[in-house]
């Protein structure tokens, strides 16, 4: 389904990204972990059509991403990720209307009726059914994201790009919203990629690990080779808890990265 | 003893803190008033309370014996007319060109300079020119407090709109947004408090730009009427014409403030 083949990146003389080839499935759930800085995100917003390529190709079903974000492609970042001004419900029902042919995508009559029964059903699914006419400076940091996974799920993404979702959240609110990306994930067959700090959470969630590191140093020219992807681990088969990460610790401790703190 | 930076006071007590310049300047004024109406009771510089409220009574609720008009309520009706429409003029374009440039880079790329260069033109300056070209009647007026305060809205428009996180951008996209769906459903509706507050700064600099075009050629107006009456030395309607002004620019912002917050009750105050 995506295909990256000699995939580099750089701004000006830095490069970020050298020599990614990999190939990725319908269904697949990735975790993208590294060093901060390491292009993980980078990645990402390639996926996401918002960063240019500067070397080598990113191909989407055979074709090259669209350079510009589309509704295959859905994404929930850290932070702002729904709209302050609209209440979670509006939020959810907003969907409906983009990617109609209208000006404004606003929604009337029985199109409206619809738009709000499917978008009371998947707060339902989020667990945000009493939260539903609260605008998000309102909300939780939790309950946020969950309403910007189920915004973006309105669209019916193939993809699910995460951008270290729940970096701002509390251990106990993360555990649930793993579950719920899980259910989720099943539930819709999705393709997700999520970028994270956590080794712990890479292994724990998803079908398949990517480490971003640097292999090639020159002291005189940090800028000069870019982090790549250095393993590729396919990780537990749920719901059973995933392999021993020690190993792999010490072979991340060596090359000094915070993922291997993480991991202790 | 805190040290003053700590030091604060009960509600009731920083209300009476609050007025009491006030009362000081009402005090030293009647006193002054006393001293030289003692000495001459012809002194037209410090006029009375008695005198200025005759004089603000005759011109709000007697006919002018010349036109038969109430000519404080004409005066103060033709000027906020011109600067409704001159600030509401303003804000609209403000607003359309600060969309424009701040989220499409090709109409930034079209109109930023020449907005830029714009705002950096005296408006004042041109005065002469809008009479020459637009006359002295009510357009030449107008269009001095648009040109006066467009490029200020536009420019804060534009600025309030690349701040808005590049995040709801793409997310808009991600959900199937085209550009003028992003712009009515995502732009506007953030940017229309941030549009309250920058018409509240301009009102400042909309009347000033009134009552100079309306010293210079009018026939009607509260800033006519102050210069118009300078030449008697009238400060009994003067005085009171100021205070009225300000009374004014007081409620609009006001309204404009509790507009704010009746429409966009998910904004939070900055």
């Amino acid at each position: 389904m995506i295909r990256a083949q000699g995939l580099w990146k750089s701004f000006g003389d830095q490069t970020v990204l050298e020599r990614i080839n990999v190939t990725v499935e319908e269904g697949e759930f990735i975790t993208l972990v590294g060093t901060s800085g390491c292009g993980k995100t980078t990645f990402l917003r390639m996926l996401l059509g918002v960063e240019p390529i500067s070397k080598g190709k990113l191909d989407l079903d055979g074709r090259a991403i669209p350079a510009e974000p589309g509704a295959d492609r859905g994404i929930v970042f850290q932070q702002y990720s729904v709209f302050p001004h609209m209440t979670a419900l509006a939020n959810v029902v907003s969907v409906a209307g983009f990617g109609r042919r209208s000006m404004t995508g606003l929604l009337f009559g029985s199109s409206r009726r619809e738009a709000t029964e499917a978008a009371t059903a998947m707060l339902a699914r989020v667990g945000l059914t009493d939260a539903s006419h609260r605008y998000p400076h309102e909300l939780s940091g939790g309950m946020r994201q969950r309403l910007a996974i189920a915004q973006a799920l309105m669209a019916r993404p193939r993809i699910l790009l995460l951008d270290e979702p729940f970096g701002a959240l509390d251990p106990g609110i993360r555990a649930d919203m793993h579950a719920l990306v899980i259910e989720l994930w099943r539930e819709h067959g999705l393709t997700i990629f999520m970028v994270t700090h956590d080794l712990k959470e890479g292994f724990h969630l998803g079908t398949r690990l990517w480490v971003f590191d640097k292999t090639r140093h020159d002291p005189h020219a940090p800028g000069a080779y870019g982090a790549t992807i250095t393993y590729d681990l396919p990780v537990g088969s749920r719901p059973t808890p995933v392999a021993d990460p020690a190993p792999l610790a010490g072979a991340l401790a060596s090359t000094g990265s915070d993922a291997a703190i993480a991991l202790s | 003893m805190k040290r003053l930076v700590n030091l604060d006071a009960p509600p009731a007590m920083r209300r009476m803190l609050g007025l009491l310049p006030f009362v000081l300047l009402i005090v030293l004024y009647v006193l002054a008033s006393d001293a030289r109406l003692a000495i001459n009771p012809a002194d037209k510089l410090l006029p009375s309370f008695s005198s200025m409220s005759d004089a603000l009574l005759r011109m709000a609720f007697e006919p002018s014996k010349r036109s038969g008009e109430y000519l404080f309520w004409t005066d103060t009706w033709s000027s906020i007319r011109r600067l409704g429409i001159g600030v509401g003029l303003a804000a609209l374009i403000g607003l359309s060109l600060g969309i424009a440039t701040g989220a499409i880079p090709l109409a930034n790329a079209l109109f930023s300079p020449l907005l830029t260069a714009v705002s950096l033109i005296p408006c004042l300056a041109l005065l002469p020119i809008l009479f020459i070209v637009l006359g002295l009647g009510e357009l030449s007026k107008i269009t001095l407090i648009t040109l006066g305060i467009t490029p200020f809205i536009a420019r804060d428009i534009q600025r309030r709109a690349r701040e808005i996180p590049a995040e709801q951008l793409i997310k808009a996209q991600t959900l199937g947004a085209n550009t003028a769906q992003i712009i009515c459903r995502v732009l506007l509706p953030q940017l229309l408090p941030k549009l309250i507050n920058s018409v509240r700064l301009s009102l400042g600099t909309g009347w000033l730009f009134l009552i100079a075009a309306e010293a210079i050629a009018s026939t009607e107006g509260l800033g006519y009427r102050i210069f118009l009456v300078r030449r008697y030395l009238s400060m009994e309607v003067i005085i009171p014409y100021v205070l009225w002004i300000t009374l004014l620019a007081f409620v609009f912002d006001l309204l404009l403030r509790r507009l704010g917050k009746r429409l966009f009750p998910w904004e939070l105050p900055e």
